[in-house]
């Protein structure tokens, strides 16, 4: 029985998940070496071990490793919100915020910052706001009785549009002293997540959740009719889809803001090198785009410390590039 | 083994009772009665509009009929469940979305997806199957190739491949001669005969009479108001009857021991 199921992980399927997962932990051991105080390999393995020095373990147990953990965390569920939109909408180009998701979630938000609230109700602001967002689809989307992808998908990009307007509303009518953390945490910015566990714990729950649908999911990418032949109980399937992504995304959202890119390009450059079997893709998602958030959110915070930059600007940033350069290669 | 068991006892096919599929704005029509049968090649037949389409997704149950009901060994469609439905009644489809990449060979074995519990990869012989199909439709070479670089013919043979692969009781085929070259279009018929001499039951929509003349055991004639007729192919193929069903004046001539149809201005 394992023997026939280990024999199915042929060498390709194990290998990048194998590279991911170690790109995932430089990554975060980058995350806490980096900062006004370098810490060297050495010294990082004993503050880890419960040694080193107090300000050391201090800034790497209380400050660097909660918040490498939170971007971890953060990338690793937008990459995989992206993963399954574009999956449910049967459409390459969609991304965790394509139904205007992040537009509710930023809304809210940013009521909450503009009446003075701490971060941790600007959290839950937001992720009511994506709730809210959510259900106003979801009860859109399904009030006329039969849903397309297509139709969904229209309704989620008017919604977002829509909410883009209050957005530029409200910073409009804000307060200029306001305008740089409501600006930081519309493009995203880890200084705002309080704990990792939401994020984490969210991650753990997605995985189970997906890992067994792996093969349903490659049957789905085929179309809902060619799905539904195969066996797959189609809208049940598709509602599980919406409602995990947008849990996820809201619970991203909730800790970082409104981090563009990575749940758009991940899934993307994974699929250009490892082909589009979910049950790679997916956990491949997940390490890939933890990885690329942990690296952007050092820089961000180290590029022209003291001073910290968005973190979308370095997902962006970094991501643009090598996304470009892998598509080139990809074309041979 | 325990399917074949269940099959020898219980083959019934698949039967339409007082069918009357939902073609939006069209009266009811004609309720179709009439079974596939083990060993039975049913064509079906009909202008552009006529519902074949429809009808051939109504019995596969992808969508519910306006009146009337579609069994399997008996049992109405919607108390299968989907899994053990797609076990036994495959559909090859008209349309594709290869909106995300794959290779042939991956597009084969999908085909497998209804024998294969969540958690389960697929085994040797899943793969040994979808290779067998890829052999039997001349795609051994392009096993690895991704499917947007495929021609239209190319593709439809991997889509006859992927059902061949999920190796059902009942075929709907909805034109599975589309895009086909002469050599495949007769290779593709053969292949679906020969799944009816192996007690499969088969039903193809086809635009092509001769194609249907030469290889269907029997004939569904859909007219685009919702009259239908259907019966043993040599009953149905009269000129005439014909000459109705698609408002076009034809000539027969028989060549090769079966009625050949040519369309005359």
């Amino acid at each position: 029985m394992s023997g026939a199921r280990s024999r199915g992980l042929s060498p390709q399927w194990r290998h990048p998940l194998v590279w991911l997962a170690l790109a995932a932990l430089l990554s975060q051991s980058l995350a806490l070496s980096l900062g006004s105080v370098s810490i060297g390999p050495g010294e990082l393995v004993q503050v880890l071990a419960g040694g080193g020095e107090a300000l050391h373990r201090t800034l790497v147990l209380e400050l660097r490793l909660p918040r490498a953990l939170a971007a971890f965390g953060t990338g690793a569920l937008l990459a995989m919100a992206g993963a399954l939109m574009q999956i449910l909408l049967r459409n390459p180009l969609a991304d965790p915020y394509v139904l205007g998701l992040s537009g509710g979630a930023s809304v809210a938000a940013l009521l909450a910052m503009l009446a003075g609230l701490g971060a941790t109700l600007v959290g839950g602001a937001a992720f009511a706001g994506a709730l809210a967002s959510t259900l106003i689809v979801f009860g859109l989307a399904h009030g006329g009785g039969s849903w397309t992808p297509t139709r969904l998908l229209l309704t989620g990009v008017v919604m977002a549009s829509g909410w883009g307007a209050v957005i530029t509303f409200l910073l409009a009518i804000s307060p200029v002293e306001r305008l740089p953390g409501m600006l930081y945490w519309l493009m995203g910015d880890l200084a705002y997540a309080a704990s990792p566990w939401p994020v984490l714990v969210m991650t753990m729950v997605a995985l189970v959740v997906v890992l067994p649908l792996g093969r349903t999911l490659n049957v789905l990418a085929r179309g809902g009719q060619q799905a539904a032949a195969l066996g797959v109980a189609v809208r049940p399937l598709e509602w599980t889809l919406y409602l995990l992504a947008s849990l996820v995304t809201a619970v991203a959202v909730t800790t970082a803001g409104s981090v563009g890119f990575v749940g758009l390009m991940v899934p993307h450059m994974l699929r250009l090198r490892l082909g589009n079997d979910q049950r790679r893709i997916l956990p491949a998602s997940l390490l890939a785009g933890g990885t690329l958030l942990t690296l952007a959110d050092t820089l961000a915070r180290t590029l022209i410390a003291p001073q910290q930059l968005p973190v979308g600007v370095i997902t962006a940033l970094i991501g643009v590039p090598t996304f470009l350069f892998l598509l080139q290669r990809s074309r041979r | 083994m325990t399917d074949l068991a269940t099959k020898g006892w219980k083959a019934k096919g698949l039967e339409a009772r007082g069918l009357v599929i939902d073609v939006p704005g069209r009266p009811d029509g004609r309720a179709l009665d009439l079974a596939i049968e083990p060993g039975q090649r049913w064509g079906v037949l009909g202008p552009n509009g006529a519902g074949k389409t429809t009808l051939l997704h109504t019995l596969a149950g992808l969508r519910p009929p306006r009146a009337g009901e579609v069994c399997l060994d008996g049992r109405p469609l919607p108390r299968w469940r989907r899994r053990a439905l797609a076990r036994r009644l495959g559909v090859v489809f008209q349309e594709r979305h290869d909106d995300f990449p794959a290779t042939v060979r991956e597009t084969a074995l999908i085909g497998r997806h209804p024998f294969l519990s969540p958690w389960r990869q697929e085994r040797p012989a899943d793969h040994a199957l979808a290779a067998a199909a890829l052999e039997r439709l001349e795609l051994s070479h392009l096993a690895e190739r991704e499917l947007a670089t495929l021609s239209g013919g190319e593709r439809q043979r991997v889509s006859l491949a992927t059902v061949l692969t999920q190796a059902p009781d009942v075929w709907l085929a909805d034109e599975p001669t589309n895009h086909l070259d002469l050599h495949h279009q007769v290779a593709a018929m053969a292949l679906l005969a020969e799944q009816a001499d192996r007690g499969h039951g088969v039903m193809m929509c086809l635009h092509d009479l001769n194609l249907a003349a030469r290889w269907c055991s029997h004939l569904l004639l859909l007219y685009p108001d919702g009259e239908a007729c259907w019966g043993e192919a040599q009953a149905m193929l009269t000129v005439e009857t014909l000459e109705s069903l698609y408002n076009q004046q034809l000539m027969c001539v028989e060549a090769d021991g079966a009625p050949v149809f040519v369309p005359i201005r």
